[in-house]
């Protein structure tokens, strides 16, 4: 027997599951309109491919998956394309959202599905691409691309798969059903995916609640690598990480995948849909749902088209909209209301509660905080959650950090054992939201600094360069004139040499000081040089003349002193030359030009080069290029690591290397694609 | 159809309510006080319901200060436990004014000033006992004999007690705690036997009102109003100090560690008073250092310090020092530090 | 006498390790300016009167500039900086503006006659365009300063700010008003000191 660990925390709710057991599995119908919303999944949503007015067939492609994290959408059944427009979603905000709406014809006219090969025969990539294709989302709740969740890096081996059929919510049998009902097609999917990952043991959890399903799964899967685990029912032990928790031991590192320990978890929803998918190339248009409550007369779980408005739905189930004052999507644990019933149900949607108002009553008034710790008691994350409310409630958000806010599963064990009746979890939400919209505008306020700098900094430039230029003028017209008169006039007559030596001196003077401000000091120090050498050579080769004519036997040493100081001058008129050479080319814009030209060849014929290459060569260099960018930026995250460098530092190079990954596996799963054709 | 509720989950909710913890604090009291009464005679009733009418007054006049809904605020039951909890501790025929000098205390200065019930930093009920034990020690130190050494009052006398004080002779006597404390030259055995406060295991009466403590605190535990970490960790380091020093039972002695259990307000406030969540810490290891420094304290004080009791003090120190406690008690939350499994 | 020379002793002592330990712990701490810069929303929108978030966060740590002149920065904006400073909180001045809803701006293209005023406006180089050519802003670089509004002679630049979608909404916090109770929110004061 396996060993079972446990969770800190969970609470025990009453379960309400037997309401929805009493019936098996029926099927909902086609209603006249389906509406499917382009973001049924964590992610972007999905681009349209259809016109208004298009026939489709029933799983036909009618949205495509826009980038990596995102999955295609699929016609339910045959019908008209009516509208693409912003209409109303399941979503707390009750808030509109792009839909396809299809007026449906009956007929259920199936699109021509293509024959799958075995899928033993299949390689990881086509099996991929194949789920990712049927647009499976995680059908437990959260609705993260199924086919993204599988994709694993090089090297990382899968220890554990486990199939969570756990469904600690209250109220919800959608998978319980599925298990009686369906458990062959179960272990299917776990086929499929044992030969996807080739893990080391493969665990479906099950709550020891559903003793049938734990039965009906143990019968089929006789033979096989399956193992059923069956635990004690506690909320939330449906929770990924506490599920993970409960079976291996093992807790997922804070901010971490399921893979850093060697464990991928899925749905029992989502095994099922691949089974479909992979087997049947049946793409996601279909799921279980349960429609349970006080507030429906015969509450049972029902075989569903995804687009299907929930009234239609509810309809069915024996609703009565009188005893009903909210809508629930999901359990009433982690669910949300829904702001109307004409809202369509989509892939993440295991459970629609219709409560009646004894059954779930409106919440009282929160009281006072007593701090009585048994939210903290409750907690599986083991957070300090009447900290959490204090920090929240004064929007201390370093605090909140610092209290690990952010390792909250939103489970609503807290609030559920509240006696204060605080909306514990709501307060968490709004925070997390708040944090991570601070954090996004302090980037962007970070790069805006950035940007505006740069271009203070490039027009204090250009205001120097053109100074300089103006600077550099003056001063070449000044040594004309000068050269001029020296060349003119001769050295006869001394007054007159003196004067022009003051004139020269003053004239570089003011040319020192009108230099622009932006000049640097070095500058001046190299014209002044050059200006009291020059002054200097002057007076001696007067010195000498003089004692030449009057044959003075100082002539020789004289002579030495001239050519001194003329090397001496030569050298600072040098030195200067330079100097202003490379202020010319260095920080003025005349090369950049050049640079970008140079920048703009190097693209062309890179493009050039590339166009030469096949795409699949094409997509492998990008590949090749993307990893050692990764490869670079993470020796340069451990480099920082280990020197303890700023938060800030650090952050920017994570999110770097998360980028760099998406975009390694995006530019891998496009290189998979092109393998294929 | 009507439009929609939009609310946050979790739409259910557990069954647990403030109200009713604090109802279930109040009843389980009950057989302390019916213990004391037996002992002490109705004073312990006259003090309860005088401190119980101030306190809702009190209470009802703090939150009409603070404009808030004073109906919605009252229904929470908490200014009755504070009274209740201050009636138990004062001595039984205390005058009016005193009771209602320290419920006022507790209920305005201990509590609304810091901005009403779960704001409070201390223990309401034991803030208002030590106002009163400083200012007013001559009466906070008043206990009247237990039944079998001397005549208890009637109703009528422990009224007029209580509203005309001046009318009132009372008799008084020294608690075993201070028989304790004061004795230096008779052994521990000698003392029991030859003062006649001292019962089985320790003080007449005392000894029944602390098992009685011990009984209903055992009830809450049962109903899971709070958790068994910071009363064990108490009345256990309180046992081990009383242990340690022991010593045999010579006349130095600071008695019993059974002496101590059943003496004074061990149990009442192992159960009533520590485990008042508001003031004390609230990860499971932060109330067990937090009880075990009230059970060294409560030790250290009743032995070494002046007053008759010490757990009012103990816990008022150890509220100073419980949000220091939470600081460095914050639970391991999952995926932190991995690779310790657990949790 | 030894008691005097104790004392000077000590405080010499003293004196000498505070000197030390201030050259030898000295922190590299940003200088306060860029603290406040840091705390600037950087839309260099000028509002506050200065040419740019950096100038007027100079001024205000020498002491020039009161800090409630930024109004894209806000209520936030003030409450941090008054943190940071540990000066009184005080009400944004209305005479630089109000707080907006942060927007983006949004070139008209077909009207855009292509007088690159907007470029040379745009402190954060946002606009994309060169002479009788069609401008266009760059919106991730935006940052909603209102500088290109005044120079385009032919009005064909909208603020445009994001429309709530089911991408960006979350739960506000527990709403105080409905639940009446809550109101204890405005005590919270005390917690916090409590708690800190």
């Amino acid at each position: 027997m396996r060993k079972i660990f446990d969770f800190h925390g969970g609470i025990h709710p009453p379960e309400n599951k037997h309401q929805s057991l009493q019936r098996p599995i029926r099927d909902a119908g086609i209603p006249p309109r389906l509406v499917l919303p382009l973001s049924q999944h964590i992610g972007a949503p999905a681009s349209p491919v259809v016109a208004v007015g298009e026939r489709v067939l029933k799983g036909q492609l009618i949205a495509e998956a826009l980038g990596f994290v995102s999955v295609p959408v699929h016609a339910p059944t045959s019908g008209t394309i009516v509208a693409i427009e912003d209409r109303l979603v399941a979503h707390p905000s009750g808030l509109l959202a792009p839909c396809i709406v299809i007026a449906t014809d009956g007929l259920d006219e199936w699109t021509s599905l293509v024959a799958p090969p075995d899928y033993r025969d299949m390689t990881t990539r086509e099996l991929l691409a194949r789920i990712r294709d049927a647009g499976i989302a995680g059908m437990g709740g959260a609705g993260f691309p199924t086919a993204v969740k599988l994709t694993t890096k090089p090297g990382s081996a899968v220890a554990t798969l486990i199939i969570n059929g756990t469904e600690c919510e209250p109220y919800i049998t959608a998978d319980d059903i599925l298990m009686r009902e369906c458990p062959d097609r179960i272990v299917e999917g776990v086929n499929i995916l044992r030969q996807l990952l080739q893990p080391g043991e493969i665990l479906i959890g099950v709550e020891d609640n559903k003793p049938e399903a734990i039965a009906a799964l143990r019968a089929a899967a006789t033979g096989s690598a399956i193992e059923v685990v069956s635990f004690p029912t506690k909320y939330p032990s449906g929770g990924e990480k506490q599920l993970i928790e409960l079976l291996t031991g093992e807790q997922v590192p804070s901010g971490g995948l399921p893979l850093d320990v060697g464990v991928i978890c899925q749905n029992i929803g989502s095994v099922v849909a691949i089974a479909d998918a992979v087997v049947r190339g049946q793409p996601l248009i279909s799921r279980i749902t349960t429609v349970t409550g006080e507030a429906v007369a015969e509450p049972g779980n029902f075989s569903v088209l995804l687009g299907t408005p929930m009234n239609y739905l509810l309809a069915q189930a024996g609703y009565q909209p009188g005893r009903n004052r909210r809508l629930v999507m999901g359990g009433p644990m982690m669910g949300f209301t829904v702001p109307d019933a004409s809202v369509p149900i989509v892939k993440t949607t295991n459970c629609l509660l219709a409560p009646s108002e004894a059954e779930l009553p409106v919440p009282p008034p929160a009281q006072a905080c007593i701090r009585c710790g048994m939210c903290a008691q409750a907690c599986p994350a083991s957070l300090l959650p009447q900290q959490l409310f204090w920090f929240a409630q004064a929007r201390e958000f370093d605090k909140l950090e610092q209290h690990n806010l952010f390792d909250c599963i939103e489970c609503g064990a807290c609030s559920w054992a509240c006696p204060s009746n605080i909306p514990l979890v709501q307060y968490y939400r709004a925070s997390k939201a708040e944090i991570l919209q601070l954090r996004r505008e302090h980037a962007k306020a970070e790069q805006s600094r950035m940007r505006f700098e740069a271009r203070q900094a490039r027009i204090a430039q250009e205001e120097a360069a053109r100074e300089a230029k103006r600077a550099a003028r003056k001063l070449a017209a000044e040594q004309r004139a000068q050269t001029a008169a020296a060349g003119g006039e001769g050295v006869e007559d001394p007054i007159q040499a003196a004067i022009d030596r003051a004139k020269a001196k003053k004239a570089a003077q003011q040319v020192v000081a009108t230099r622009a401000t932006t000049e640097t000091g070095e500058r001046d120090k190299l014209e002044k040089a050059v200006v009291t050498t020059r002054a200097r050579l002057d007076t001696a080769s007067s010195k000498l003349e003089q004692a030449r004519a009057e044959g003075s036997d100082l002539v020789d040493a004289l002579q030495l002193g001239v050519d001194k100081t003329r090397a001496k001058l030569e050298a600072a008129e040098l030195a200067l030359q330079a100097f202003v050479d490379a202020g010319q080319t260095a920080p003025q814009q005349a090369v950049p030009t050049d640079a970008a030209s140079v920048a703009i060849a190097r693209a062309v014929a890179a493009r050039a080069a590339d166009a030469a290459l096949d795409p699949v060569e094409k997509a492998r260099a990008q590949l090749a290029g993307l990893e050692q960018r990764l490869a670079k930026t993470r020796a340069r995250l451990a480099a920082s690591r280990s020197k303890g460098e700023e938060e800030k530092i650090i952050g920017i190079l994570v999110s770097t290397e998360a980028a760099l990954e998406e975009k390694v596996s995006a530019a891998r799963a496009q290189l998979n694609g092109k393998g294929d054709t | 159809m009507a439009t929609l509720l939009r609310v946050t989950s979790p739409h259910a909710h557990g069954p647990v309510s403030t109200p009713k913890v604090m109802q279930k604090v109040l009843l389980a009291t009950v057989p302390g006080i019916i213990v004391l009464t037996h002992f002490f005679g109705f004073g312990t009733l006259v003090n309860l319901v005088w401190a119980c009418i101030v306190a809702l007054a009190c209470e009802a006049l703090a939150l009409w200060l603070r404009r808030r809904p004073i109906g919605f605020y009252l229904r929470d039951y908490s200014a009755l436990v504070t009274a209740t909890l201050l009636a138990i501790a004062l001595p039984p025929y205390a005058p009016w004014w005193l009771i209602a000098v320290g419920v006022a205390c507790a209920i305005l200065l201990a509590k609304h000033i810091y901005g009403g019930l779960g704001y409070n930093p201390f223990n309401p009920a034991m803030a208002g006992y030590v106002i009163l034990l400083i200012s007013f020690p001559l009466q906070m130190t008043a206990w009247a004999p237990p039944r079998g050494l001397g005549q208890l009052p009637s109703l009528v006398e422990a009224l007029q007690a209580c509203f005309w004080p001046a009318g009132f002779d009372g008799i008084t006597m020294a608690t075993p705690l201070d028989l304790m404390k004061q004795n230096n030259s008779l052994l521990v055995a000698d003392l029991y036997a030859q003062t006649p406060q001292f019962g089985r295991w320790a003080g007449l009466g005392w000894e029944w009102a602390n098992l009685a403590f011990l009984a209903g605190g055992i009830w809450l535990l049962y109903q899971r109003v709070f958790s068994w970490h910071a009363p064990l960790a108490m009345l256990a380091s309180l046992s081990l100090l009383a242990a340690i020093f022991y010593d045999g039972g010579s006349s130095a002695s600071g008695g019993s560690p059974l002496f101590h259990l059943l003496s004074g307000a061990t149990m009442f406030g192992a159960f009533f008073i520590v485990t008042d969540p508001v003031t004390s810490a609230v990860s499971v290891r932060g109330r067990l250092i937090y009880g075990a420094m009230v059970g060294v304290l409560v030790y250290t004080i009743r032995v070494r310090g002046n007053y008759p009791d010490a757990v009012a003090f103990a816990v008022l120190v150890m509220n100073f020092a419980a949000p220091f406690i939470d600081n460095y008690t914050q639970p391991r939350t999952y995926g932190h530090q991995p690779g310790k499994g657990g949790g | 006498m030894a008691a005097l020379l104790a004392l000077v002793g000590l405080g010499a002592v003293f004196g000498a390790v505070l000197g030390f330990a201030a050259v030898r712990f000295r922190t590299e701490g940003n200088p306060i300016a860029e603290q406040i810069n840091d705390i600037l929303p950087q839309t260099q929108c000028g509002q506050c009167g200065y040419p740019g978030c950096r100038p007027y966060a100079e001024a205000i740590a020498s002491g020039d500039a009161a800090i409630n002149k930024c109004p894209p920065g806000g209520e936030a904006g003030i409450q941090a900086l008054a943190a940071l400073l540990d000066v009184e909180a005080i009400p944004l001045d209305e005479e630089h503006g109000e707080e907006k809803v942060k927007a983006v701006a949004y070139i008209r293209e077909a009207e855009c006659i292509g007088c690159t005023k907007c470029i040379q406006a745009c402190p954060v180089d946002a606009i994309l365009g060169a002479a009788k050519q069609m401008h266009t802003v760059i919106a991730s670089e935006c940052t909603g300063c209102d500088l290109c509004l005044e120079p385009c002679p032919v009005d064909c630049i909208d603020m445009i700010s994001e429309p709530q979608s089911v991408q960006n909404w979350h739960w506000p916090l527990p709403d105080t008003a409905s639940r009446q109770p809550q109101i204890i929110a405005t005590d919270a004061g005390q917690t916090q000191d409590r708690a800190a």
